[in-house]
């Protein structure tokens, strides 16, 4: 199952090897990841998302990540109440005769053009990864020349409309 | 006139500090009073500071004993093993004993020297990436990166390494930052800033309850005492809880010590090599509680046949540890003597164990540890560990590398005391016993010390021989000598139809003339009338020896449980 862990961490150097390397030592395997800075000076914000077996496999992937000394907050937010979003460059072929055609099914996902040629257009498009995923499979036919994702970032809304199960770390 | 120069010229020195001299003075302030290291190119600053402001220093032969020594220290002394070493070699020749560290949850703080920051990733001489290689195996690093954090970083260092769950933490050192003045008057910089790390001391009241709730309701309960007992300095609040409750306990391999080996409540190490009535109860007790252990898997088995008709009671002070390999009905992280004073200031209805111990007591008759000695075949390694038991009354600090004579030393050599027994559990390193042995007898100048290694293990680290000459450190090292990797050997008949292959090892050096080289007595013995005189003799002199006792060589390891299989899947368990 896929779960996003958002993790606060002192930023400094090597930060970002230790949370890969400790996944990396008890396969996990990472599907995005993203990081940055957050409204704390000093403090940095990562979100993965990984792919686990079984609660017992989560509940042990918080726990190690709470264990490094320079990590302060680890969260399974999965099951809550969030606001997700992952922005995505894609290069496509645009040659004129399917132009507008292009442009119409871009539309609809308020995809802006960033980059323009002869023959192709590049477009960002932000919002949770199965917006993205749609993008992309519908450009696909047109054909795809480069593609860049950031990575989902996420966090918890203010507002948790029902209780939901949430791992502890205990 | 010049001579005025030169004077003035030394009191400013004796005011500004380098890098290097305020890393001695943290030591100092941390109550370092031994390192044991090996110098080097960059760590040259280092051993200047420490040659004007000296701290006792071993150097081992090899950075590698160097830190095996410091390991064996700490585990006896319950004080932070220090280590220095130099960049590059010096560095990786340490992560052996970082990673037995690590995994045996040894404090240790290990300062490296790197090359000036200046030519970092420069693949500069004697350069390696020593953080990024130790990342996985330390509890922390850190890459001094400023002179002025040296003193908080050394603080820090000193208590991550040796609170909660210990374990080894590396600091290291470019030269340059060893070389530049420290400008603060003070030290500052140095109170800890540590928001990521709050370790749990004391139990949750709740869970305690539960606790109580789920022993006092069982019938055949089981204490698993771990290395985290020992950790705490937690046996004597272990063997009050034992008693009055009387609860029957079993130790991990780490544990041995936890609790008297000749205890009427004890049954013996479990796990691969544990004895019949510890690995039969573990599968037969309605309630497990486990102190400090972590369910290894040499210590479970198979997971899916371990403890099947028990609910799980663990106590550890790393959380990461509950719910790791089996599923827990009352987890409580703590320390292990704080859960247990709790524990212990409760009241609580002692379950009723009078049948269940009187099975118990049963097995531990009928199926007890046992061998066939025979005279015309020659020792046998066990009667060789009962001889240094029977010598040394229980109470000597008994070193051992990883193999057949660590399983028969753990099996035969029953502690008297804690904080006796130094072995490489979880990593199982070869090479560890001997150089162990040296840090624990500096740990313990008064108390005698036996190194009981494997003749193929004593290879991998000979060269600390030097250590016993030169202090002459009376540490008796006793060869199991059975020309061969035993355990590997043992493997390859039990379950490769005995092809012996690169397990018998029939070259080897005059180990009697090896310690004469290094001036240390040497004996080599080959029958039990033998062995009785010369041990004795070994025994009672205050001096280094070293025993050559040749054992049978195709005796094994019994009971064992083979991979894969359950505890209750023994073989052997009759001696054969």
């Amino acid at each position: 199952m896929k779960r996003i862990i958002t993790t606060t961490v002192i930023n400094q150097s090597g930060v970002l090897n230790r949370v890969t390397g400790l996944l990396m030592k008890r396969q996990f395997n990472i599907e995005s990841i993203s990081v940055g800075h957050t409204e704390q000076p000093g403090m940095s914000k990562m979100t993965f998302v990984v792919n686990v077996e079984d609660e017992q496999k989560i509940e042990q992937l918080l726990k190690q990540l709470q264990k490094q000394i320079d990590v302060i907050k680890v969260n399974d937010i999965t099951d809550k109440a969030m606001v997700m979003r992952e922005l995505a460059l894609v290069k496509v072929a645009t040659v004129p005769a399917v132009r507008s055609e292009i442009y119409s099914i871009v539309e609809p996902f308020r995809a802006t053009v960033i980059d323009m040629s002869k023959s192709a257009t590049t477009f960002q498009v932000t919002g949770d990864p199965e917006k993205i995923e749609a993008f992309i499979d519908l450009m696909k036919p047109y054909g795809i020349k480069e593609l860049t994702r950031t990575g989902v970032s996420a966090f918890v809304r203010e507002n948790q409309k029902v209780p939901t199960t949430h791992l502890s770390i205990l | 006139m010049e001579v005025n120069v030169k004077a003035k010229e030394s009191t400013n020195k004796e005011q500004s500090r380098s890098g290097a001299d305020v890393l001695i003075q943290s030591l100092k302030k941390q109550g370092v009073d031994i390192i044991f290291g090996y110098p080097g190119g960059a760590v040259l600053p280092i051993y200047d500071a420490l040659y004007k402001n000296p701290i006792r220093h071993v150097l081992a032969r090899h950075e590698q004993g160097a830190i095996h020594a410091a390991e064996g220290y700490a585990r006896v002394s319950g004080k932070i093993g220090v280590v220095i070493a130099t960049s590059g070699p010096g560095a990786t020749n340490l992560v052996t004993g970082i990673a037995d560290a690590m995994l045996d949850s040894l404090p240790l703080v290990i300062f490296t020297g790197q090359v000036a920051s200046s030519v970092i990733g420069t693949d500069a001489f004697q350069e390696a990436d020593i953080i990024g290689i130790t990342q996985p195996i330390t509890k922390h690093n850190y890459q001094v990166k400023n002179v002025e954090d040296l003193p908080r970083i050394v603080k820090e260092a000193f208590y991550i390494a040796s609170t909660g769950r210990p374990g080894p933490v590396l600091v290291d050192i470019p030269k340059d930052i060893s070389t530049q003045m420290f400008l603060s008057a003070t030290d500052e910089n140095e109170d800890i800033h540590l928001p990521g790390y709050q370790p749990t001391k004391n139990p949750n009241y709740l869970q305690i309850q539960k606790a109580i709730k789920v022993i006092s309701n069982s019938k055949k309960p089981l204490i698993l005492g771990g290395a985290g007992i020992l950790a705490a300095k937690a046996t004597k609040e272990l063997k009050e809880f034992v008693e009055r409750h009387q609860i029957p306990i079993t130790n991990t391999l780490l544990g041995l010590g936890g609790i008297d080996g000749d205890h009427p409540l004890f049954l013996g190490m479990a796990g691969m090599h544990g004895t019949y009535t510890a690995n039969t109860a573990i599968c037969d007790c309605d309630v497990l509680i486990n102190i400090g252990a972590r369910f290894d898997d040499r210590l479970t088995g198979n997971l899916a046949h371990f403890a099947p008709n028990a609910k799980v009671v663990h106590i550890d002070i790393d959380p990461a540890e509950i719910g790791k390999n089996v599923s827990t009905a009352v987890p409580i992280v703590a320390d292990a003597k704080e859960a247990l004073r709790e524990l212990l200031n409760q009241s609580f209805d002692s379950p009723d164990t009078v049948d269940w111990l009187a099975s118990l007591n049963v097995n531990k008759k009928e199926y007890a540890l046992r061998y066939k000695a025979d005279k015309e075949k020659g020792i046998l390694p066990q009667q060789a560990v009962e001889l240094i038991h029977r010598l040394t009354n229980g109470d000597a600090v008994v070193t051992t590398d990883v193999g057949q004579h660590q399983m028969w030393t753990a099996q035969y050599y029953r502690f008297n005391n804690p904080h006796n027994w130094v072995t490489s559990g979880g990593l199982g390193t070869m090479g560890f016993g001997f150089p162990a042995a040296i840090g624990a007898q500096l740990a313990k100048p008064h108390e005698r010390v036996v190194a009981v290694v494997g003749d193929a293990g004593f290879q991998m680290t000979l060269q600390e021989l030097s250590l016993l000459q030169e202090f002459r450190l009376p540490v008796k090292v006793v060869i199991l000598n059975n020309q061969s990797l035993g355990m590997v050997r043992q493997w390859q008949q039990t379950f490769y139809e005995e092809r012996y292959s690169q397990s018998l090892v029939h070259v080897q050096p005059d180990f009697v003339k090896l310690a004469q080289a290094y001036e240390i007595q040497g004996y080599k013995v080959e029958t039990m009338e033998e062995a009785e005189k010369v041990f004795a003799e070994a025994f009672s002199t205050n001096e280094p020896a070293l025993i050559d006792c040749r054992v049978v060589q195709l005796e094994n390891v019994y009971p064992m449980v083979a991979p894969g299989k359950g505890l209750n899947e023994m073989i052997g368990v009759r001696g054969e």
